[in-house]
This record gives C-alpha cells, sequence and structure tokens, in this order.
C-alpha cells in the first residue's frame, strides 16, 4: 500500500540520472518530464571534475548510495538533456 | 509536517505484524540503537508507492531467511521526524532516503539499501538484496 501518481508518467517518483550536453550531471527524484524539461525534487548535481571528481566517479558512488541533495526542486531545461536513466540501472 | 497518522496507519501496521519494533522517538531509537551486540536492521519506511509498496514486502520475505538480523526496527520518514533522524545520524555516511533499510554489525553500518534500489523492484527481489546481505553478516 501507498501513494500512485498514475497520471505523471512512467518515470514519476524514480530516482533519476539526467546527463546534458554540457559539464553538469543531476540526479533527483523525478516528478514529472514535460516538453519543457524534467522537475527533479530533492536533486543534487555534479559538474565534471568539481572537487576533483570525475561525473563517473559521483555516478559510481551515487550508484551505490544515493546522493546528498543541494536542491529541494530543480527544472533541467529540456533543451540541455541528453538522456534520462534510472539511477538503479547503473548499480 | 508529518503525514496524516490515518493515512500511514496501514504502513506502519504492515510492520508490526512482520515483528518489527516500532521506533516513534529519538529516545527510542537512542536505546535501540544502543545494543551493539551483533547485527541490527533499521527500515525507514515511506509512503512511496514507487518503492515503500515493495519494500515492506521485500523485508518480510527476507525475515524469513534462516540468517537474519538479530534485532529489527523501524521508524516512519515524514511521520516519526525526530526519530529518523535520529537514525540517520547513525550512518551519516550515507545518503539519506526513504524508504531504504540499513543493517549494522556490533554497531557500525556495513549495508545500505538506498531508496533508488527499491523504486520499481518487486518484494522478491527486494528481499534477494536483504537476504544476500544477511547471508553476508548475520548469524
Amino acid at each position: 500500500m501507498g501513494t500512485f501518481h498514475d497520471d505523471k508518467g512512467e518515470l514519476h517518483g524514480m530516482t533519476v540520472v539526467v546527463e546534458t550536453n554540457g559539464p553538469r550531471v543531476y540526479i533527483g527524484r523525478c516528478d514529472t518530464q514535460t516538453p519543457e524539461g524534467i522537475v527533479l525534487l530533492d536533486a543534487d548535481h555534479h559538474d565534471e571534475g568539481q572537487d576533483g571528481k570525475s561525473n563517473d566517479d559521483y555516478l559510481s558512488f551515487a550508484a551505490k548510495y544515493g546522493v546528498f541533495k543541494k536542491h529541494d526542486h530543480i527544472v533541467v531545461p529540456a533543451a540541455e538533456i541528453t538522456t534520462v536513466r534510472r539511477l538503479g540501472e547503473l548499480a | 509536517m508529518p503525514y496524516d497518522p490515518a493515512l500511514v496507519a496501514p504502513m506502519r501496521q504492515e510492520m508490526v505484524d512482520m515483528g518489527v519494533q516500532e521506533l516513534t522517538s529519538a529516545d527510542e531509537v537512542e536505546s535501540f540503537l544502543a545494543n551493539a551486540d551483533g547485527t541490527t536492521l533499521v527500515f525507514i519506511n515511506s509512503v512511496c508507492g514507487c518503492a515503500a509498496g515493495s519494500a515492506r514486502p521485500g523485508l518480510r520475505i527476507a525475515l524469513g531467511n534462516d540468517h537474519k538480523p538479530d534485532r529489527v526496527g523501524t521508524v516512519f520518514a515524514g511521520q516519526h521526524v525526530e526519530a529518523t533522524a535520529r537514525v540517520r545520524e547513525a550512518f551519516a555516511q550515507f545518503p539519506p532516503s526513504s524508504p531504504s533499510a540499513v543493517l549494522f554489525k556490533a554497531g557500525e553500518p556495513v549495508f545500505y539499501l538506498p531508496r533508488h534500489m527499491i523504486e520499481g523492484r518487486d518484494g522478491p527481489s527486494v528481499a534477494f538484496e536483504l537476504v544476500t546481505a544477511f547471508d553476508q553478516f548475520c548469524n
């Protein structure tokens, strides 16, 4: 038993990795996907090389343990998005 | 603001029915974790249908395993806020998420099943992850 929101798309409630056409990658819980972009909740982001870590290093840690959130709510514009996939698929 | 108690009551009861000790205050968590002998599992419960709806059945299946934690407790994220915060202090090196589960051995966290490893999976799949950890760390 739990809460369901079937009208918000198949990724609603799933923790996703959003890769972009720039150095930044986002991880957060997908709320909605629209033609304008994707809305993430409890999200974090990482830029290539930030804190001495590559995006691959960042994703490797996140795939095992998740992320410490930096944003309660963030919108990633569709024009920047290259891929959206479930974090669980990386584990 | 905590959830409506009526909303979460069935999800809490599901845990109690499988013999898990409910921890509703920081003091209760403190006492529960103070016993560092052997292994202790804490399940962070949640209303989330995307994950908790399979996490609870997964835990129930896993607790039927030959090897399992000596103690199993649960807090409800978004309902028992202070209790949840106190549990998370005990494994602060891992990012918080709910639902999730953390296994302690001799007081140290040795296994963490975060929310994203539960999302979209069914109960037996979640149980497999837990049983694998139980077989590794529990008597």
